[in-house]
């Protein structure tokens, strides 16, 4: 028993542990399992929760916005999916073929990726603007401009993140292997599709990880590029907001003015949890097999 | 062991210095204030009042268009806002229970009308009006008498057309246009979804003989007229019709800039368009209406005060007195008289807002007041919103069919949202 102790880490792994624990519990852990009570609750603040079972889900499930935001968000995020990676994968390879300026172009392809959300959000509404009002329209007056500003405006904020782990991925492919490979005869395309880039599978794991659930939870540049719009106005009044994404329809839905909207809202936000974390695990045990070990 | 009490120690001594040191004064004050543009002055009387009495005031803005969602969030503090602002119907909806009971308080003692306060279903007073706004068409006289025109033409929704179109259509020849940009972005849409609306929201509260609960259900009666008034705006404008919907023209400075003869917007804006244009006043929305001759400004408040009833004994007296104090101190009212125009208090001294005037003045010649039947707008953001949606599409193609999800939007809209706030 003594020895344990006579290790300084043994000793003193709590003052090292102890500070992210508790901040992790309070910050996270904490918050996580009162937002799951609440979703079984009647609130308008916290404090005065009432417990009513079921019913949040229930109403949750009828929402048909709810569920129009799900398959909006889900085609989104798919397509967001290929393209940044499939792009960021592409700029990688180039910018590791040793061509002249590679740093300056890593280091400007990067950079979107440090600007907010709302800004980059507002900044593009205006350049959309710009171009379509050329043809006497906008980006909130067609569902399809919204989508296609989205997923351009997310190509152009992640696919520099995504490059760099492409980068650090390709840079540690075996130049053995490489070498093996040409010697053997191996075309480029050869190479890269039976070497390379079974090579960067961690890569690619992590990648469309990131890229898939930042697709599902985005929120920023969703409120700030259409905030919803254009709506279908409903011939009984009621509108589908049409650009509108999984989190922005939990926001709007906790914010409306009916007392019970929070409680629905906070389901909404569970299930919304579950979704993104099973999408997530899924996927990671999808790509995971694919990894070679070197 | 030493190395560990001493480490011990010197946290317990870190934490000691970062608690909070306890307040002299029994109560305290938060307010949670509702218009950016008092910002400013409700610093400054805040640190007044510290300074005069010793009890701590703060003051925190929400920012504009997010303030249910800050004061949910302020609500559920520990320290919560001991005074907000119930504006509405639907704010006495949602927070009305939080509120305490103001009548026969002294801050109700001190009020000079009781026609902006707020009662729930009980008859409670949950809110009382602080100050007393109106809205309508902003005109600049010098402008219009340049285009060879006078103010007497502008007595009916005619007069106001056959102006505003001669204008627009001499735009180049003149060096200004009629109306300025009538943005659909959130920071101006309001003045189109929150204020132009209330003509047919007010006429049809009229033909009911008054409102005293949101409707069920509107009939969308006076549609027409608002679609008079709202193309008349948008097609003599300086801005073409197509471009308004992410906004980013500035209607404020294109009035204050002499660029265009009418604004739509509200008193809030006198100090600031006064700087250039001091001769500046307001106009009724004409709009069609029969026997619209007799009209006058829209006039009513979202601006009313509640105290929060689950704060302290000590800390609702604070903020009481505080509320007296802004209403009945001369130096304060003062200040408050400047920024906010009319007060409904017995104890302020005269505004010299002009558009407020201007309201004094319809009503001296007999003309009818249109209140804010806009208040009763049911889960307004998300009715706004589709009724922007929706002027966006008619914006850029005027068709009947565009036209008629506006109706939609609306009028429709209006019952969905009624149920929706009320399921």
């Amino acid at each position: 028993m003594k020895g344990i102790f006579k290790n300084p880490l043994r000793r003193w792994f709590w003052l090292f542990l102890g500070p992210v624990t508790a901040a992790f519990a309070i910050g996270f852990v904490w918050p996580f399992l009162q937002g799951i009570y609440l979703s079984f609750c009647k609130f308008k603040l916290i404090r005065n929760a009432k417990f009513i079972g079921f019913g949040n889900y229930l109403s949750a499930f009828k929402d048909p916005t709810f569920l129009h935001a799900f398959w909006y968000t889900a085609l989104f995020a798919l397509t967001s999916l290929l393209f940044i990676n499939i792009l960021g994968f592409a700029a990688a390879y180039v910018l590791t073929q040793g061509i002249k300026g590679s740093n300056l172009f890593r280091t400007v392809f990067f950079m979107p990726n440090l600007i907010g959300g709302i800004v980059l959000g507002y900044i593009w509404s205006m350049i959309f603007d710009g171009i379509l009002s050329r043809y006497g329209t906008s980006i909130l007056l067609e569902t399809k401009y919204g989508f296609w500003g989205l997923i351009i405006l997310m190509c152009w904020q992640q696919i520099g993140y995504m490059m760099i782990i492409y980068i650090a991925g390709l840079q540690a492919v075996p130049e053995d292997m490489l070498e093996a490979a040409k010697i053997d005869g191996a075309t480029k395309r050869q190479t890269l599709f039976r070497v390379t880039i079974p090579n960067v599978m961690p890569s690619i794991t992590i990648c469309t990880f990131l890229s898939l659930t930042n697709g599902f939870k985005l929120f920023d540049q969703n409120l700030a590029l259409t905030g919803g719009q254009p709506f279908i106005i409903q011939a009984d009044g009621s509108s589908i907001k049409t650009t509108e994404m999984l989190a922005l329809n939990i926001y709007n839905t906790f914010y409306s003015s009916n007392s019970a909207s929070k409680g629905v809202a906070q389901a909404k936000a569970v299930l919304f949890f579950i979704l993104v974390a099973g999408l997530g695990l899924a996927q990671l045990a999808y790509t995971r097999k694919r990894e070679v070990q070197q | 062991m030493k190395k560990i009490i001493a480490l011990a120690l010197t946290l317990i001594m870190v934490f000691a210095l970062a608690a909070p040191v306890a307040s002299a004064a029994d109560g305290s004050v938060y307010w949670l204030n509702f218009k950016p543009e008092l910002d400013e002055a409700a610093q400054q009387l805040a640190a007044m009042y510290t300074e005069k009495t010793g009890v701590p005031v703060k003051v925190v803005t929400a920012a504009s268009g997010s303030y249910s969602q800050t004061l949910t969030s302020e609500m559920d503090k520990s320290a919560a806002p001991t005074l907000f602002i119930i504006g509405n119907q639907a704010g006495v909806k949602e927070w009305g229970e939080f509120a305490m009971d103001l009548t026969g308080t002294p801050i109700a003692e001190e009020l000079s009308t009781d026609a902006y306060n707020l009662y729930d279903e009980d008859g409670r007073l949950v809110s009382i009006g602080y100050c007393y706004e109106c809205y309508g068409i902003i005109v600049n006289p010098d402008l219009i008498e340049a285009a060879g025109h006078s103010m007497d033409e502008l007595v009916n929704f005619e007069g106001l057309k056959a102006v505003a179109e001669d204008i627009h259509a001499r735009a180049a020849e003149l060096g200004f246009d009629a109306f300025s940009s009538s943005d659909m972005d959130g920071s101006s849409s309001w003045r189109f979804t929150g204020h132009m609306i209330n003509l047919e929201y007010f006429y049809e509260e009229r033909d009911a003989g008054g409102w005293t609960e949101c409707p069920a259900s509107l009939s969308g009666a006076y549609m027409d007229n608002y679609k008079n008034l709202y193309d008349l705006c948008i097609n003599n404008s300086l801005t073409d019709p197509a471009d308004l919907a992410t906004g980013g023209h500035d209607a404020e400075n294109e009035f204050k800039t002499g660029k265009a003869a009418f604004f739509v917007n509200g008193s809030w804006e006198y100090a600031a368009v006064s700087e250039t244009v001091p001769n500046a006043t307001m106009i009724p929305y004409y709009c069609g209406v029969e026997g619209e001759e007799m009209a006058g400004l829209n006039c009513g408040t979202e601006n009313c005060w509640a105290i929060n009833d689950m704060a302290s004994d000590a800390d609702k007296q604070a903020t009481m007195d505080f509320m007296v104090w802004l209403v009945s101190d001369p130096e304060a009212a003062a200040i408050m008289v400047e920024q906010l125009g009319v007060l409904p208090y017995k104890h302020v001294p005269e505004s010299a807002n002009g558009f407020l005037a201007a309201a004094a003045a319809y009503s001296d010649k007999g003309c009818y007041v249109m209140d804010w039947a806009t208040n009763y707008q049911p889960n307004v953001d998300d009715y706004r919103a589709a009724l922007v949606s929706a002027l966006n599409a008619y914006n850029a193609d005027q068709s009947d069919a565009n036209w008629a999800q506006v109706v939609t939007a609306a009028i429709d809209g209006w019952a969905v949202q009624y149920a929706a706030a009320n399921g």
